[in-house]
């Protein structure tokens, strides 16, 4: 049996009698059990995914109506919530958070008869690019295990291309869905804001942040956003997309279209060469396949990096200050402390990370700082988001590469903060924008990845596949090895 | 020359649900912490989801305070670290620079006494918890907490510095208060459910706040309290500072809670779990027609319409309880002497708010009493009687007349009878009649007293005179 296959794949050997749902599910336990002693996919495997299966196989035999996934295994990061079950977010702060709801996203995977196969790795509370920040230790790049797999969802990423599940959801807040997809060569998708439901997601700067599919292809990415995408009732943010199809129409080419190469991406100083070469391959690969490249430039770009992190610190700042230890954590004696220092001790258990990002957060927005800082951050914003309308008033896409360097290896880069924050350079405009952007599998070089991105305007998301599954259809990728 | 600010809460308890998830917004009578989801506790992963009732009722109110309203309202994260506090942010209204005028409502007034009392800010936000501490809270080794109020739907009302006394601070809030009820939103003879912070500055000095303050009657005497302390320090030329001050409701004083120094942080930012919410013309006016009439155009027209006493249409119109009732029993005849009843009779009955709520008086019971009394069936006397037990047992008025008995005495001989007896006990009396026709009415009474009320008065008093020879 080939684990390697795509969710539609999946599907058509179910519907054909190729394999059981149960013999699907035993050989991806298998492999995990093989494999992610190594990878440090998973923080947690689901102990009911072979009785699932078994009943998803009955209700196949029996002709009852089955849900589209067919009991195929999806993983999930481990910042959404299942209720019942814990939610760590990869943190010792919520080692033992067992929330009582589940997450709008799984919830809908899980009525469409998925089998939630386990919950995946991911740095502290997504604040991170390589899940070396992961409270739990970091997850391995299966293209070669002394590298990174990207964050925050590396976890994800990981189980993905390591065919360890059919594909994955995670949370994208500056390109943690995307950077990780890049740096493992899977497809990562991060919808327009508000596409997709963020009940149950433990928010980290929730005004940018978004759910998204991790998968094999193009077409699975469509597949798992018809799913997952719509209006929610337990979220106020979320759009009503009239049940739209991402799958109908897929390959109808991007013939004609215009893209913007957004100089800003192409040209900096943090790109690599090998980078730099695949983008200018993937240029020409576009207009080879019909569509009107042209440089654009959008001025914002160089201030996003600091703008971003300005607003996600502000935001983790008010969002992570009620673990306060008062309502529900961990065993703690309270006795001789007043309340500001037992706020301080009960917050030990947070990493270095999120402390940093929680200080700069208390610091950023403060009455004598904010003016300087934060305000500032929120002119970068809206300044970016008109500049993007009005470009897109021109062009259908705007391309970069998901990341200006290739994957890096454990504690390369971690020392250096600001370097470090600096690979996000390509991926936080379509958060700070709320702008769809999918990251596309392109090259193995020096056998290591490379994506390239698209982005689109807002609720392009349909446009958007079909560009990218233009692009993937030109490209031929050796197989992971492991 | 004294300068007074107030800061005013009011909770939307007439709403079903809190300001952002479905629990109750009436909070009381709940056992400890049983009144709480996980939207209210902020338990990771949960949403605020907006009650759009919330933001219509507290439109009314900006409204009815002769607010500017604007075409969206945005919801803002106050940060600050509190026990009573579950997310340890507030989510609450903010005008500030770069998103315009985005609370509830901004740039009121109020007339009172024709001194016009400017509205500053009116804004809608999130009720904290309840802390309950052992004894004195700075000397306190248990504090618990209560979550069952976080996330009640509240309105801060905050006026302008144009209070010159603590007389007129009480004023206008009986007059808030009485405005707010009658606008259907709120009950604010609710315990907690209107609360007030004064700030206060004399002349040359420094803004102090006052908070903690339990009831408006505190409140005036917490203002009073403050401003004499002030006056003291200026005249012996000591800086007032500015700060935050406890009103310490044991021994009548404001006491130093924290100094402005430390002033508070709160970082403030918007909350993008809510989108801005438009505020539609079309809503607008959809509220401003089912804005309840206002109580002084009700006063005035129970007094050109009906002829109903200025002070006893004051009384009326300024009570939401008493005006139902009153519209509601009115039948266009009877107006005046329905409210008449009311005022003289009915208010004493209920004057307490369990008594309002124990209360089984229907309004079609006053405009029968009444009905009765004009058509001679019943003596005011026995009228106000049968009031006080239908207000007991809720009983139709015929049913209470036959049961206790109340109807009129007017079988002739009886009265006859009733009458002797009374002229021959009173003799004094029946001498100086003689001369003193006025003391026909005390003999009357005399025979009201012995028919306990039930005497036909008509009749009493053409026997009575005929028996003394008074024509």
């Amino acid at each position: 049996m080939d684990l390697s296959i795509s969710a539609l794949n999946y599907q058509r050997g179910i519907k054909n009698g190729d394999f059981t749902v149960e013999e699907f599910i035993s050989k991806s336990l298998e492999r995990i059990k093989l494999v992610d002693k190594n990878l440090h996919a998973f923080l947690k495997l689901n102990d009911l995914a072979l009785e699932k299966a078994k009943e998803v196989d009955r209700k196949i035999k029996s002709n009852q109506n089955v849900g589209k996934c067919f009991g195929m295994p999806i993983s999930v990061k481990d910042n959404m919530c299942i209720a019942g079950s814990r939610t760590t977010c990869a943190s010792k702060a919520l080692e033992n958070f067992i929330a009582p709801y589940t997450a709008t996203a799984v919830g809908r995977l899980d009525s469409e008869d998925a089998i939630i196969i386990g919950k995946t790795n991911l740095d502290e509370f997504a604040m991170g690019l390589s899940t070396e920040y992961s409270a739990f230790g970091p997850s391995k790049n299966p293209w070669n295990l002394d590298y990174v797999p990207g964050g925050s969802s590396g976890g994800s990423a990981v189980s993905v291309s390591a065919n360890e599940c059919i594909a994955s959801l995670g949370s994208d807040t500056g390109g943690s869905i995307r950077n990780p997809a890049s740096f493992c060569s899977v497809v990562g998708l991060k919808p327009t804001y508000g596409l997709v439901s963020r009940f149950g997601l433990i928010s980290y700067a929730n005004s940018i942040e978004q759910i998204g599919p991790i998968t094999k292809t193009v077409e699975d990415s469509a597949f798992l956003l018809n799913i997952i995408s719509g209006k929610d009732s337990s979220d106020n943010t979320t759009i009503d997309n009239k049940n739209q199809d991402y799958l109908k129409d897929i390959d109808a080419g991007i013939e004609g279209k215009k893209i913007g190469i957004i100089s800003e991406m192409t040209n900096s100083e943090g790109l690599s060469d090998e980078v730099l070469n695949s983008t200018n391959e993937a240029i020409k690969t576009f207009e080879r396949i019909g569509a009107n490249c042209e440089e654009v430039s959008l001025q914002m770009v160089p201030y996003t990096v600091a703008a971003y992190y300005t607003i996600t610190s502000t935001e983790a700042g008010s969002n992570l200050a009620r673990y306060d230890n008062i309502r529900y954590g961990y065993e703690f004696d309270s006795e001789g402390f007043e309340f500001n220092s037992y706020i301080s001790q009960a917050r030990n258990k947070l990493g270095p990370e999120v402390a940093r990002r929680m200080i700069l957060g208390g610091f950023v927005p403060s009455a004598g700082h904010a003016g300087k800082y934060f305000l500032k951050a929120l002119k970068v914003k809206s300044k970016l988001t008109s500049e993007i309308e009005r470009i897109f008033e021109k062009f259908d896409f705007l391309i970069s590469p998901t990341v200006p360097i290739q994957p890096f290896k454990f504690g390369e880069k971690i020392q250096d903060p600001v370097s470090f924050m600096l690979i996000d350079f390509n991926t936080v405009t379509a958060n700070l924008t709320g702008k769809p952007a999918i990251s596309v599998p392109y090259k193995i070089v020096n056998g290591l990845p490379i994506g390239m991105q698209i982005m689109a305007n807002s609720l392009n998301e349909n446009s958007l596949l079909q560009a990218a599954y233009a692009l993937e259809k030109t490209v031929e990728l050796p197989e992971v090895p492991i | 020359m004294t300068k007074i600010g107030l800061e005013i809460h009011c909770q939307l308890t007439k709403l079903e649900s809190k300001l952002f998830c479905p629990c109750k917004a009436d909070y009381r009578e709940f056992e400890p912490n049983t009144n709480v989801c996980p939207i209210c506790l902020g338990i990771p992963g949960s949403l605020p989801l907006l009650n759009k009732k919330a933001v219509e009722k507290a439109t009314l109110i900006a409204m009815a305070l002769d607010c500017k309203t604007p075409e969206k309202i945005a919801f803002f994260r106050k940060s600050y670290f509190y026990p009573d506090l579950p997310k340890n942010f507030q989510i609450t209204q903010l005008n500030a620079d770069g998103y315009g005028n985005r609370s509830i409502g901004w740039g009121g007034k109020v007339t009172i006494d024709n001194k016009e009392i400017r509205i500053r800010r009116i804004q809608l936000e999130e009720d904290p918890g309840r802390l309950i501490y052992e004894g004195a809270t700075e000397r306190t080794k248990i504090t618990l907490v209560d979550y069952n109020r976080a996330g009640t739907p509240l309105v801060e009302i905050v006026t302008e510095p144009d209070f010159e006394n603590p007389h007129q601070v009480r004023n206008f809030l009986n007059i808030l208060s009485d405005l707010i009820e009658n606008l259907g939103v709120s009950d604010p003879g609710l315990d907690g459910a209107m609360r007030a912070d004064a700030n206060v500055s004399i002349e040359g000095g420094s803004k102090v706040e006052i908070k903690n303050i339990g009831s408006f009657h505190d409140l005036e005497k917490a203002v009073h309290f403050e401003i004499t302390r002030q006056q003291s320090l200026a005249e012996r030329e000591i800086e007032i500072m500015q700060e935050t001050r406890h009103w310490d409701d044991k021994r009548k004083i404001t006491v130093s809670a924290r100094t402005k120094e430390e002033e508070e942080e709160y970082r403030y930012h918007l909350e993008a779990d809510i989108p801005w919410v438009n505020i539609s013309n079309n809503v607008k006016n959809q509220l401003q027609i089912q804005m309840p009439e206002n109580i002084s155009s009700k006063k005035e027209r129970y007094v050109s319409k009906y002829n109903i006493a200025p002070q006893v249409a004051d009384i009326l119109a300024s009570d939401k309880y008493f005006s139902d009732l009153f519209e509601n029993a009115n039948n266009e005849t009877d107006a005046k002497d329905i409210a008449n009843m009311i005022t003289t009779d009915l208010m004493g009955l209920v004057d307490t708010r369990e008594k309002r709520e124990q209360s089984k008086l229907e309004p079609k019971h006053l405009a029968d009493l009444i009905e009765c009394i004009k058509l001679n069936k019943i003596t005011r006397t026995s009228a106000k009687l049968a009031l006080e037990k239908i207000v007991k047992t809720g009983k139709a008025l015929p049913q209470i007349i036959e049961e206790f008995d109340l109807g009129h005495v007017s079988d002739k001989s009886t009265l006859e009878g009733i009458i002797g007896e009374v002229l021959k006990q009173e003799t004094k009396a029946v001498e100086e009649s003689k001369q003193n026709p006025e003391i026909l009415n005390y003999l009357v009474g005399k025979v009201m007293q012995k028919t306990q009320g039930k005497a036909d008065p008509e009749l009493t008093l053409a026997i009575l005179k005929k028996n003394l020879g008074i024509d």
